[in-house]
């Protein structure tokens, strides 16, 4: 467990329970300026990628009261949040989400059972086994993460077949799983 | 309710990633909604991202950009809009349709004003922003089958009420089922109530049999 991460969490909390500004300066510092290049990655110009990240950062702001760090590693949450402000204002799609007081959802399972939903440590060890992975198989991951691929473009772009890149994915994941359930 | 045909990874890397299609990210999220086994896989695939996220070389914001947000932030009331649940909701007698679904289509299966696609069968198209992949609800009556057809490329089906049998197996509610080009199937409503489902598809259908190609244009399918 890494003390960034312990550290970024209680940011979050303080600046949710307390609106606390030079917790959230401290975050900004930290996350800006990798939302910005995770942005830049996926091919934002970098003026558009500096209004994602400073777009993010508010999201941030307004929903921290919201964070649980037993559900999510900070830099987890703060993805997702990312992620959501580029497809709002680079895409200009309003993303389909699931709607956690919506009567039709089925929830989850009782909270002692065995998930692998992550908190700080899960996250470690989560990219821990993807260090492990064949580099063919880690570079279809980050082709989907950091260039903002579907598995579609990413085949056009590696010269592959589309099954290939598929299989590829569906691999990964197997071998993280396998390696994480051996972890427990 | 057991659910039994999940999407595979790449497709909840694809949502997870942010990358996905409008409508095959509806057909993803409202599974999930009916599926806490995939939620937990999407969340294993955002804490890669987290995981970019804490390793990717920073760029440099602009001059005065932290400066720029804390003057946003005073006038800013926080977003309880996606709150935590607050107590049990769920409903065995709930809606049909799961959310996003719901809001996409403006109201449960049974509100929808659905358009006449022969031997019993309705549709209604989902209204999306981005072109390109058309979604749309099916109604099959128990017992009947959807015309055969085959597709260009992927078809995407989710299972909402009822139903379906096809060459692959059986599929009920929060079932989904993946056909590529290759598949030409021809599933039949199981007894009972009618089958409704969430079916998604970048191809145009085609349907095979004389009659059903004459009238096809006229249907709009």
């Amino acid at each position: 467990m890494t003390e960034n991460t312990t550290t970024h969490a209680d940011l979050l909390n303080l600046v949710g329970a307390k609106r606390d500004t030079a917790a959230f300066e401290s975050l900004f510092e930290h996350f800006a300026p990798r939302i910005k290049a995770f942005m830049m990655r996926r091919g934002v110009a970098s003026e558009v990628a500096d209004d994602v990240a400073q777009e993010a950062m508010v999201n941030v702001w307004r929903k921290a009261h919201l964070y649980d760090s037993a559900k999510s590693a900070p830099s987890t949450w703060i993805f997702t949040i990312s992620r959501n402000a580029h497809i709002d204002l680079v895409r200009k799609l309003q993303r389909p989400e699931l709607d956690p007081n919506d009567p039709a959802l089925v929830p989850d399972a009782a909270p002692d059972a065995p998930t692998m939903i992550g908190a700080v440590q899960d996250a470690d060890r989560v990219r821990n086994a993807m260090s492990h992975l064949p580099e063919e198989q880690r570079e279809v991951l980050m082709l989907s993460f950091f260039e903002d691929k579907p598995h579609s473009e990413i085949a056009t772009q590696l010269n592959l077949p589309l099954g290939t890149v598929k299989s590829r994915i569906r691999l990964a994941f197997t071998r993280m799983r396998t390696r994480l359930g051996d972890a427990q | 309710m057991t659910i039994h045909h999940h999407p595979l990874d790449d497709l909840l890397l694809d949502y997870a990633s942010g990358a996905q299609h409008q409508a095959w990210a509806l057909c993803i999220a409202s599974h999930l909604a009916l599926c806490p086994a995939c939620r937990a896989r999407v969340s294993e695939m955002e804490n890669l991202g987290g995981g970019f996220l804490d390793q990717i070389r920073p760029e440099s914001m602009s001059n005065g950009a932290l400066d720029h947000v804390l003057t946003r932030l005073d006038d800013l009331v926080p977003d309880n809009t996606a709150g935590p649940r607050t107590a049990p909701t769920h409903r065995a007698d709930g809606p049909v349709l799961p959310e996003p679904l719901r809001s996409y289509v403006g109201g449960d299966a049974e509100t929808l004003a659905w358009r006449r696609l022969g031997r019993g069968a309705y549709q209604y198209i989902v209204p999306l922003s981005e072109p390109g992949v058309t979604a749309r609800l099916l109604r099959i009556p128990a017992g009947k089958p959807v015309p055969e057809h085959s597709h260009g490329g992927l078809e995407l089906t989710l299972v909402l009420q009822g139903a379906f049998t096809d060459q692959t197996g059986e599929y009920g509610r929060g079932d989904l089922e993946e056909a590529d080009a290759q598949l030409s199937h021809q599933p039949v409503a199981a007894p009972g109530v009618d089958c409704i489902c969430l079916a998604v598809t970048d191809a145009p259908l085609r349907f095979s049999g004389l009659a059903a190609r004459i009238v096809q244009p006229f249907l709009g399918i």
